[in-house]
């Protein structure tokens, strides 16, 4: 059963030998030229397997993988039975600080997540648990933490308006709490300096 | 409903435009663009003197084409930033002088935002995903809580930048994007080239490099395909994914690239996957242009917005997401 169209992958819910689990398939695009559509499918699919077990191995809650099949880009995996943040974190604003603690988590180990937004984190039991490992890799440079810093800033914006201020705090505040922020905070800002602050033609 | 005409003044960059609207759409839109030589980019005090040399003629034929004299305008707008100083400031000159002189209201636009009402009232959009694709800007945004806000952009140089410089690195005359996507439709070799997609956002510097490099040892016409392709996958990716996120059901594509075919297809086709509905302005009004700034410039004026000639200043780099949206275009719309 399809339940979720991603931005890249085919979210199905499907039974995995009498368990439920998830097989996240990406698909082709056929407008998309070939050879590049084969080589983003196929290299995020291993990556995406690889960076899933590298993030658990770290401490950081992430689905099980069942199978993996780079062939037809395919992963099964674990099935999260939770919502998304997206969804809860205008009611509990606290849930920002375990954002950051787990993206500190993962910075400190020099993990770059590469697409957080609060659609990736599932709530299972009061926990996190993080996903869409897709656009991730392994990294020790500040720059890199620093624009998946971003990220978490932009989609707070954005999507969450209303609470945008406290939330960063609160992630920001958990993040510090595991791996220290400043010199990527410092960072942060020349990016933005660099892009849309940046207004020369 | 009493009928407002509106004269809109846009000189951010390339472009020097007048244009008359009033609630019944656009009565005219005159246009004069500068250019700059081949191989060379935008000269912001050429472009500037250019755009006072014509301003005139454009002022004189936009009100002609309209049908309206001076005197029976009620409103004047300008583009008040983000742009080039020199610029912009001619077109401020200008506003501020008719103000002045014929006693009307000033009304400060800026043109982004101005970019994106124009997008809503031709196409019809309601609450669209919108991407802005310009020579200055690349941004998806979505209207939330009276701002657009930022749901990906880029991190260093915009689209239009990409392809002005890489076109320039070949020799031609900027603006670039036409004759790259000529070459490119000539051509169905892809030659890797580097695709760097940040969540939602893209960044196009190392893709701009390395295609720089390849166009010495390749054809002209592979690497202009290769770069489309790859820039242009990039953004529809971004696109898709602040789509799949924001779960909206409709796509606004605004900005001078949005002429572009093959880029308009991709989108097309990402709008099929999810279900939304695409709205690409017109070719005739996605670049500059006064109409944008008229148009916008009556929306504010009917919210109560206007300035004085004393504050009527220019703001280079005038960030659209600080913009508080508090006009009521539907009002305006039926
Ligand atoms: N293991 C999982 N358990 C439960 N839901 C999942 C799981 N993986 C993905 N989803 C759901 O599918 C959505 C999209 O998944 P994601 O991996 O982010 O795909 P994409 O990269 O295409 O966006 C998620 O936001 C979530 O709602």
């Amino acid at each position: 059963m399809l339940i979720k169209r991603g931005a890249e992958a085919e979210i199905r819910l499907i039974d995995w030998y009498g368990k439920k689990a998830i097989s996240k398939l990406r698909i082709s695009k056929p407008y998309r030229n070939k050879i590049l559509d084969e080589s983003i499918r196929k290299h995020r699919t291993i990556h995406e397997a690889y960076m899933l077990h590298i993030a658990k191995n770290a401490g950081v809650s992430t689905p099980c993988i069942y199978f993996l099949d780079p062939i037809n880009s395919e992963i099964i995996m674990e099935y999260i039975d939770g919502i998304i943040v997206k969804d809860m974190i205008d009611k509990d604003i606290e849930l920002s600080r375990e954002m950051g603690k787990i993206v500190g988590k993962l910075h400190k180990n020099d993990i770059i997540h590469g697409d957080l937004t609060t659609s990736n984190f599932l709530i299972k039991n009061d926990k996190l648990v993080l996903i869409d490992f897709g656009l991730s890799f392994k990294s020790k440079r500040i720059e890199d933490k620093a624009v998946d810093i971003r990220l978490v800033k932009e989609i707070l914006s954005s999507a969450h308006v209303d609470i945008f201020e406290k939330a960063l705090r609160l992630f920001l505040d958990g993040y510090n709490s595991v791996y220290e922020i400043d010199k990527i905070l410092e960072k942060v800002k020349k990016i933005e300096m660099r892009g849309r602050y940046a207004r020369v033609i | 409903m009493i009928i407002v005409f509106c004269l809109g003044i846009e000189s951010t960059a390339h472009t020097f435009s007048c244009s008359v609207v009033n609630e019944g759409g656009i009565l005219s839109d005159v246009r004069s663009v500068y250019k700059a030589s081949e191989g060379k980019g935008i000269h912001p005090r050429e472009a500037a003197i250019h755009h006072a040399d014509n301003s005139k003629k454009v002022l004189d034929t936009a009100l002609n084409d309209a049908r309206i004299s001076i005197k029976d305008i009620d409103v004047i707008a300008y583009s008040k930033g983000p742009g080039l100083g020199p610029c912009l400031r001619v077109g401020a000159v200008i506003a501020r002088a008719l103000a002045v002189y014929y006693n009307k209201p000033l009304v400060p636009v800026n043109h982004a935002v101005a970019h994106l009402e124009l997008g809503m009232m031709l196409t019809r959009a309601n609450d669209p995903l919108a991407l802005l694709i310009s020579g200055g800007h690349c941004m998806i945004l979505a209207l939330s809580n009276n701002r657009w806000r930022v749901f990906g952009e880029t991190l260093d140089i915009t689209l239009g930048q990409l392809l002005d410089q890489f076109g320039r690195e070949a020799g031609f005359a900027s603006p670039c994007g036409a004759i790259i996507e000529e070459l490119a439709e000539r051509s169905h070799n892809y030659y890797t080239l580097p695709y760097s997609i940040k969540g939602n956002d893209v960044s196009y510097s190392g893709l701009l490099t390395a295609a720089k490099k390849a166009l010495k040892s390749n054809r002209l016409e592979d690497i202009c395909y290769s770069l489309q392709e790859t820039a242009f996958s990039m953004l529809t990716e971004a696109v898709e994914r602040a789509l799949a996120f924001t779960e909206k059901r409709e796509l606004l594509v605004v900005g001078g690239v949005a002429a572009n075919k093959r880029l308009a297809y991709l989108l097309e086709q990402v709008c099929k996957l999810h279900d939304a509905k695409l709205f690409v302005v017109p070719t005739k009004f996605a670049g500059d242009c006064g109409a944008q700034i008229a148009w916008t410039g009556l929306l504010e004026y009917h919210a109560g917005i206007s300035i004085k000639v004393e504050d009527a200043t220019v703001i280079q780099s005038w960030r659209l997401d600080t913009v508080d949206i508090i006009w009521n275009r539907q009002t305006l719309l039926h």
